[in-house]
């Protein structure tokens, strides 16, 4: 047997991990908010934002709320995948893997990631900016996949996917194209924030470039932050779980040459000290991914490649956004939403269960 | 066979580590339906001693895992 080199084996995670680290201190660096250079739920619910989904923080002085935007992170991306899965003839239109199921399960995932103020991708760029409270979310994450590992060993599947049309494989990927469309076209009914997260951007050309990079290599690399724990724990496999450390290692040495490494738990950019529910928050993001088969990241690049099951998750992931903020479920730097919160949680977890034990079966080959 | 075909991973691997416990077959075909399973399949059957030849199956790939 031949034995893979290192480099083979984990390079192109690794660069991958490090060039996503640093495409994320630089973003802040060109204007996008503090530790949320790339933050996908984020990114998602300023997009809900952005279509009037929501206006959260909403200021009739300036006529916006805080978190709208079109983010041309997400569309580069989404591009990105699509570009380079079709250049190397991986674009596949498939789907039809329980759809509405990862809905349900991509709302909650978003209502939890808002809890916490991150996705994934966010919660490791927290922790190489020193936020102590990511950490308290990396716990209640691992906890999230392994009780989602449990039913994944016991037969947990959302069923097997179908071949698609191309027309309604390509459908995400155009809908992308129109966002761009409409991002530089700004026409008055798309609301752009004036003030708050929201009004915080990178150039569009520049944040459009990084994140058309970074969506070729994370469709190339199969980056994930969910996987990467999963992985580790299932198979003893640490390729993914290495560009995991990669990112977190290139925001620390960005944040530290940048001045902007400040270790704590309070007074950190966009995030709360309210340390249970940055837990169960995240618990909820953890879970939802290993039953989703990603994170919100990894569903973004699927969605790119054809994965029409993913695309219904990220259309999830903005509806689950806008109730987040239009319930009063989503936190702010002051602390958690002032909606009905815990309710909210409880019964995400209700539904994440009620999936998991429903759809346990003996998977035959 | 071990048929993944419309699985998304992790599920093939599973399917793949469930059949190599509990069987430790000399030889194993599965059927994938995408390149990230063929290379997760791939990079799992060679840690459990497994070499593995990669062929076309209608449109799809068919892992022939052999000890």
């Amino acid at each position: 047997m031949e034995k893979e080199s290192f480099v083979k084996r984990y390079g192109l995670l690794i660069g991958t991990g490090l060039a996503v680290g640093a495409a994320a201190v630089l973003l802040t660096y060109l204007g996008n908010p503090d530790n949320m250079g790339f933050c996908i739920a984020c990114f998602l619910r300023d997009i809900a934002g952005a279509l009037n989904l929501q206006r959260a923080g909403f200021d009739a002085e300036v006529g916006t709320g805080i978190v709208q935007y079109i983010r041309p992170e997400i569309i580069g991306l989404v591009l990105g995948s699509t570009a380079i899965a079709f250049a190397r003839k991986e674009f596949r239109p498939k789907g039809g893997s329980s759809p509405m199921l990862r809905f349900m399960i991509a709302v909650f995932v978003m209502i939890g990631a808002l809890v916490f103020l991150g996705c994934p991708l966010r919660m490791v760029i927290r922790i190489g900016g020193g936020d102590g409270n990511a950490l308290v979310g990396l716990a209640g994450f691992v906890i999230g996949i392994l009780i989602g590992i449990q039913f994944l060993t016991r037969g947990f599947s959302l069923r097997r996917a179908h071949p698609q049309s191309m027309a309604e494989g390509l459908a995400f990927p155009v809908l992308m194209l129109g966002l761009l469309g409409l991002l530089l076209a700004a026409p008055d009914f798309i609301f752009f924030s004036a003030k708050g997260p929201g009004s915080q951007a990178a150039p569009v050309l520049a944040a459009l470039l990084v994140a058309l990079i970074i969506g070729v290599l994370a469709q190339r690399s199969r980056l994930c932050m969910v996987g990467g724990i999963r992985d580790a724990v299932l198979f003893r496999d640490f390729r993914l779980i290495s560009a995991f450390a990669a990112i977190i290692l290139a925001v620390l040495i960005g944040n530290l040459a940048l001045q902007k490494f400040t270790p704590g738990f309070t007074d950190q950019p966009i995030a709360h000290t309210e340390w249970l529910w940055n837990l169960l928050g995240m618990v909820l993001v953890g879970w939802g991914s290993v039953l989703l088969g990603g994170c919100p990241l990894r569903q973004l690049i699927l969605a790119g490649e054809g994965n029409t099951d993913s695309a219904v998750t990220v259309t999830g992931f903005i509806v689950g956004a806008a109730i987040s903020h239009n319930f009063g479920l989503a936190s702010s730097g002051a602390g958690i939403g002032t909606g009905p919160v815990a309710a909210a949680v409880a019964a995400g977890f209700v539904v994440l269960a009620v999936i998991s034990v429903t759809n346990m079966q003996k998977l035959e080959g | 066979m071990v048929d993944a075909r419309g699985y998304s991973c992790p599920t093939p691997v599973i399917m793949v580590q469930k059949a190599v416990r509990d069987g430790a077959p000399a030889t194993l075909e599965v059927a994938v339906d995408n390149q990230c399973s063929v290379e997760n399949v791939t990079r799992f059957a060679r840690n459990a001693g497994y070499q593995v030849q990669v062929s076309d199956l209608a449109g799809d790939f068919k892992l022939t895992l052999t000890k």
